[in-house]
């Protein structure tokens, strides 16, 4: 009962922090919006990676689609900015879902290293295909939409919008986790034979489970081109080298396959990113990088990972009773 | 009795190893069928053949009547026909609970069962039968942390949780406490009379498949060496040679 109660004003009190840090650091406000961006970043990666053991380097493909579809929509629909953008967001999403589940039927049957590595090149061929293609202005990119208002309510409108999609995966996975989906992804994750062999549809559940994860990330694309105000195919939409990394390294920084890992891990990343970029300037992206090898090296079971073996009482990995 | 497998002439390869060639047999529904054979005999190769691990070269597996050497794997275990591994494969970072709960008979049954409540009558089937192999104690603990043996029984228990009409046990008792055999083989046979599932049994240990099955098979070098009651098979002379010379 006590347990409860606290754990209500935790929530309570996070809640208010998030409604009211926009006001508080005003300064602050992008850096906050991108930090719930890379949350939704983890989040969609580590459901592949860390829950279902598909360790996906293409994943920032359903972000770039999203962008770009919401983009053409904006362009083409008529609509007024917030009709267009909503239904434009949607499209995003239900889009990438469609690509995930079409591409799932012939790279999901790979393995392992074969799965990741045959992920590799999504990203890279989808720049290289938007970069050509004029309907999609080829290499010089996409602009939005102006905005229809100032400067400082635009930049609430994407802290608040993109807080909403981060809660909305959090939550969505916190309940899926709380299956026997999550579950079945788990056995997946250790054995697939035994899975199949234990007669679990596996092939519509590692298909069921990139959709899920692709159609937030095209939510996000939409939501972050919007944000950036410009699409480039490979410096936003396709940005293998940077977001298509993050994901992973934000992931296992925080504790692949939990649910809190790739949110704080995140916010570290985030956090540390923000901290180089202002005072290392220069040298950010060599410390950048130090710091990728630094958590694959010290952190291979990321933060909660190794939390979770030093107090394993107070982390313990009990999936709740249905 | 009616036949529940029937086992015709199957063949199956290796490059040049013919790890089964042409095996006939057959199990009976509700009986508890052994399968003996000296070490690389095609035991276990002979229950891939039969769940769908592997495709096979020649003959056919009638199960219930129906031709089901063409499905895969998983096909034939939504139909009832189920297999535990020699080497033994359990979800190793899951709790044992967990390991139990995802084998409940209805996620074979597609995606979408799986965000159906389980339901109170299938978390209390999880517990008993853990309670049935002795890991109650342990089902919070990862699979993966337990002892060979202990990870035997809890993929005994993961496959009656599934419900399968045929189970076809792979070595039960290998890494067993010698102390704990006599017990296991007493709960061998109870899920075969009161929870009614037909076993086929693999089995090294000799005392233990005398005293538990009801008819018995011997393989070597890929081919039916012999069958019979437990009796006859012990008397077989060919058996004997067989098991001698493979010393
Ligand atoms: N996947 C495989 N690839 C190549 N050869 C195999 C394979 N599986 C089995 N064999 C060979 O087939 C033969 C039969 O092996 P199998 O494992 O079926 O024997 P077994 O009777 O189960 O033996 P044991 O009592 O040691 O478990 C052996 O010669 C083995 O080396
Ligand atoms: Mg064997």
């Amino acid at each position: 009962m006590k347990g409860r109660a606290a754990r209500y004003a935790a929530v309570a009190g996070a809640g208010l922090l998030v409604l009211a840090a926009p006001f508080l650091a005003p300064a602050f406000v992008t850096q906050f919006t991108f930090l719930w961006l890379m949350i939704v970043f983890a989040l969609t990666w580590d459901l592949m990676g860390g829950q279902l053991g598909y360790n996906s380097f293409g994943n920032i493909l359903f972000f770039g689609i999203g962008a770009y579809a919401c983009a053409v929509f904006q362009r083409d629909s008529g609509l007024g900015y917030y009709e267009a953008l909503a239904i434009g967001a949607a499209l995003g999403g239900v889009l990438a879902a469609a690509a995930a589940a079409f591409l799932g039927l012939g790279i999901l049957g790979l393995r392992g290293h074969y799965f990741a590595i045959g992920t590799l090149g999504l990203g890279i061929a989808a720049g290289e295909i938007a970069g050509g293609w004029d309907y999609v202005g080829a290499g010089s990119g996409m602009t939005v939409p102006l905005f229809p208002g100032a400067l400082a309510a635009r930049s609430l409108f994407f802290y608040f919008t993109l807080a909403a999609l981060a809660l909305a995966t959090f939550l969505t996975l916190r309940w899926l986790y709380g299956t026997r989906f999550g579950l079945a992804l788990n056995a997946v994750r250790d054995d697939e034979d035994k899975a199949e062999a234990m007669g679990l549809y596996t092939a519509r559940l590692k298909t069921a489970a990139w959709s899920l994860s692709a159609f937030f990330l095209g939510i996000s694309g939409a939501l972050a081109g919007n944000l950036i105000g410009f699409i480039d195919p490979r410096d936003v939409a396709f940005a293998g080298a940077t977001y298509g990394v993050w994901m992973v390294l934000m992931a296992i920084l925080g504790g692949k396959g939990t649910l809190w890992g790739p949110v704080i891990g995140a916010a570290v990343f985030h956090i540390t990113q923000e901290i180089f970029w202002t005072y290392l300037l220069g040298w950010q992206r060599v410390a950048l990088g130090l710091l990728i090898v630094a958590i694959v090296v010290f952190f291979p079971q990321g933060i909660l990972g190794t939390l979770r073996e030093k107090f394993p009482g107070r982390f313990g990995s009990k999936a709740e009773v249905q | 009795m009616s036949l529940l497998l029937d086992v015709k002439g199957v063949t199956k390869r290796f490059g040049g190893v013919v790890a089964n060639d042409a095996v006939s047999l057959s199990v009976r529904e509700g009986e508890i069928a052994g399968l003996i054979g000296p070490n690389g005999s095609g035991k276990t190769t002979l229950f891939s053949s039969i769940v769908g691990a592997h495709p096979i070269d020649a003959g056919a597996v009638l199960y219930e009547g129906r031709d089901i050497s063409a499905l895969r794997i998983a096909e034939i275990a939504r139909r009832g026909l189920t297999r535990t591994y020699q080497q033994t494969r359990i979800y190793g970072q899951m709790p044992v609970i967990d390991n139990m709960r995802i084998s409940a008979p209805d996620v074979k049954e597609g995606i979408l069962p799986l965000f159906r409540r389980a339901g109170r009558a299938s978390e209390a089937r999880a517990r008993d039968l853990l309670s049935f192999v002795g890991l109650y104690e342990k089902r919070d603990l990862l699979a993966g942390s337990l002892s060979f043996g202990q990870q035997k029984l809890l993929e005994f228990a993961m496959a009656l949780m599934s419900e399968p009409k045929l189970l076809l046990l792979d070595e039960p008792t290998a890494g067993i406490n010698p102390t704990l055999i006599n017990g296991l083989i007493d709960r061998l046979k109870r899920a075969n009379k009161e929870l009614g599932v037909t076993l086929f049994v693999i089995e090294h240990n000799m005392r233990v498949i005398m005293n538990l099955a009801d008819r018995i098979t011997c393989l070597a070098h890929g081919q039916v060496l012999a069958s019979g009651t437990p009796d006859e098979v012990r008397e077989d002379p060919r058996v004997l040679d067989a098991y001698l010379g493979a010393q």
